[in-house]
């Protein structure tokens, strides 16, 4: 047998982030807390699908009428107009004037790589400025898409909150028409979001330069509420992508739903938008999943589920904003050094903690909790039953390693 | 669902799944593969390009294409005989550069439904060895060919029998990895659940089983039953390719023209290449067509 044609392959690296969970797996202490992946967990500990989730499904698997065709390239139209309506508003004027492209896309990921392989093709501009820090996939997404990335202040870490000069700074002087990354709201890791009065300054500055806005919104929970930075960007009636998920505010991870919006100056700029998105996909897997969108078309389109999903959407969020008020109590109670207000400031699932490295290798090795090195911790791994281990963990780290 | 995935294309007891020698990973359907192929043999053979036969699916080009892969073509359907060109086949594949990259439909070839013999494959094989070829099976119609799913994959086995690294629709583990991340994250759940659910159980996959050859046998049945009808008609025309070629698709040689006018006369939609899909056509439709092809093509 002839040598391998793939003998020069090098083995690649774990993903950071998933690598944390096999650490965590192996470790066989009882005590072991997984604070990595940011995905829901109840108070046990488990993952859950939602009820609204299961009531769908059974309505989808008893409809004998069902079939498993093809979707169109654009993915289930019923999924693409309620997402639309989900992000941008029921009312939004871009959508009453069919200014704006919705196709069904891989979840959040797919969303943004399909958007930026578009750009790449079809806009003068190839920079993509994204915050620093930011999720660790966006570089790879859209540098394989063919952009180039650079970034822009975002976060500070002397006072865990939003480096807002830095970040106006360095979009001031961006070249004309540059593409930004946005994160809607929930910033991951950090959980740090600008102001309503800050997203204005921002718009405007945006607007002044023509920078064009990317938004990944992965964590639209408090429905209206949480689009409201988009939303503000649309009402000035410019231009901007959307990429958005359904993993997490309807808890479908592994179903992969999510969709990308374009928002255009005309329903013509719209449409032949859309038919360009078509070649983009095609040639990558040709048309969507069915089985995801169908649920989330089932729930959002009945008034009803709608109502019940956004109940028990409340219940998620109501559980993570408890957990991140008792961390900071147990840590108050501890009389642990610093200042640890951003636990209870910051937004969404996750925490910048403010440990380092050397801190978080400690918490690992002495109290079996695991996180991500930069010191972000998942809210939702948390239980009031185990808030006091890793109050405890943070106590020591904090006050014995450097 | 990738490890019963393997078993069915490589064979329950192949060496190679106990040798551990194939990586693989759940991809989106046969496109997300394709493309997740060329991604990979951008990256790790940057040089390489795709020979790609002619014709083929029109996807795979853009496919290609997009994963900045440059393409050449190799002879493969024979218009005169509606058959395989297998001699010039041949000759492609022997002036190919060694080690070329070489797309190969496994089964039931879309558009034309022209597979090479067994013999052929044996061929074919042969000479990828002394070439230093690789070759890159599509298959999207295992067990809708011939009904039996192992049968379906033979061109594959004899590729593995005689020693040949291959790719197939399903991929890379570690090396894929980086990729998919980048494009999806990770696969779609349902599907590979109701895969894996079917394939990893023996009742299960029985019935699965029945169910395509069922399928596969009614596509049979109405190539037999549109040639008689074509035949019957007196078409002048020869319609033995009809049975010959094999799985979804019949390449029926019309041209675009009469294409053309099967659609605005007779409301019967295909691809401007002449391409049927025979799962389209039922016992109460198929009398139609064959009078409506009939009527196109009998001036020639």
């Amino acid at each position: 047998m002839s040598d391998s044609v793939f003998a020069s392959v090098v083995q690649a690296p774990e993903d950071p982030i998933l690598g944390v969970t096999v650490a965590y797996n192996k470790d066989q202490s009882p005590v072991k807390l997984n604070l990595g992946v940011g995905a829901y967990r109840t108070e046990e500990g488990k993952p859950l699908v939602l009820n609204v989730v299961r009531k769908a499904e059974q309505m989808l698997v008893n409809d004998q009428s069902r079939v498993k065709e093809y979707l169109p390239i654009t993915g289930l139209a019923d999924f693409n107009k309620l997402s639309a309506k989900l992000i941008f508003g029921a009312n939004s004027p871009a959508i009453q004037e069919n200014r704006v492209t919705t196709v069904q896309c891989l979840s959040g990921t797919g969303s943004l790589r399909v958007g930026a392989e578009f750009l790449a093709r079809h806009y003068h501009e190839k920079t993509i400025y994204i915050p620093q820090p930011t999720w660790g996939n966006h570089p790879k997404v859209f540098t394989l898409a063919g952009l180039s990335v650079k970034s822009y202040r975002y976060y500070d870490p002397s006072t865990r909150g939003l480096d807002f000069s830095g970040l106006l700074e360095d979009l001031g002087s961006a070249p004309s028409g540059a593409i930004v990354l946005l994160h809607a709201c929930a910033h991951n890791p950090t959980g740090v979001d600008p102001t309503s009065d800050q997203w204005e300054q921002i718009r405007q500055l945006m607007r002044s330069k023509g920078l064009l806005p990317f938004f990944d919104s992965a964590y639209q929970r408090n429905l209206d509420a949480d689009a409201g930075s988009i939303r503000l960007f649309v009402a000035d009636g410019g231009e901007c992508l959307a990429a958005q998920s359904y993993a997490k505010n309807m808890g479908l991870y592994g179903e992969r739903v999510g969709a990308l919006s374009i928002v255009c100056k005309t329903a013509d700029v719209a449409t032949r938008v859309e038919s360009q998105l078509k070649l983009v996909i095609r040639p990558m897997y040709s048309n969507p999943p069915i089985h995801g969108a169908s649920i989330v078309a089932t729930i959002l389109k009945d008034g009803d589920m709608y109502t019940e999903w956004s109940v028990e959407l409340k219940a998620m969020a109501d559980r993570i904003i408890s957990m991140r008020q008792q961390l900071y109590d147990a840590l108050c109670a501890r009389g642990t050094p610093g200042d640890w207000s951003h636990i209870i400031k910051q937004i969404g699932m996750f925490t910048f903690t403010g440990l380092n490295t050397n801190q978080v290798a400690f918490m690992t090795k002495e109290y079996h909790i695991y996180m991500t090195s930069d010191g972000r911790i998942s809210m939702a791994g948390l239980s009031s039953r185990t808030v006091p281990h890793l109050a405890d963990a943070i106590h020591a780290a904090v006050t014995s390693v450097a | 669902m990738v490890e019963e995935t393997l078993k069915l294309a490589y064979g329950e007891n192949s060496d190679l799944l106990k040798d551990k020698r194939v990586a693989a990973v759940q991809a989106l359907s046969g496109t997300g593969a394709c493309r997740l192929f060329a991604d990979f043999q951008k990256r790790f053979s940057p040089d390489s390009q795709i020979y790609i036969p002619v014709p083929t699916w029109a996807n795979h080009h853009n496919i290609w294409r997009d994963a900045h892969v440059p393409q050449r073509t190799f002879h493969y359907y024979h218009p005169q005989s509606r058959g395989l060109d297998f001699a010039s086949m041949m000759d492609d594949i022997k002036n190919a550069p060694n080690g070329s990259f070489f797309l190969l439909h496994a089964c039931a070839h879309n558009p034309t439904g022209v597979d090479p013999s067994e013999e052929q494959w044996r061929e074919i094989s042969q000479q990828f060895k002394v070439k230093g070829h690789f070759a890159f099976f599509d298959m999207a119609y295992q067990g809708f060919a011939s009904g039996d799913p192992e049968r379906d994959a033979k061109s594959i086995r004899i590729f593995l029998e005689d020693g040949h690294l291959i790719g197939c629709p399903i991929l890379c583990k570690e090396y894929g990895t980086l990729w998919s991340e980048s494009w999806l994250s990770n696969p779609p759940v349902h599907g590979a659940l109701i895969v894996s659910t079917i394939l990893g159980d023996p009742d299960l996959k029985k019935l699965w089983l029945k169910e395509v050859k069922g399928m596969a046998d009614r596509i049979i049945g109405m190539r037999t039953t549109l040639r008689e009808n074509l035949e019957k008609l007196g078409s002048p025309l020869p319609w033995e390719h009809v049975t010959k070629q094999i799985g979804m698709f019949c390449y029926s040689g019309m041209t675009p023209e009469q294409v053309d006018r099967l659609t605005k006369e007779y409301h019967i939609y295909m691809t401007r290449n002449g391409r049927i899909s025979m799962a389209g056509v039922t016992t109460g439709n198929v009398g139609y067509l064959a009078n409506a092809i009939h009527e196109v093509t009998k001036s020639g």
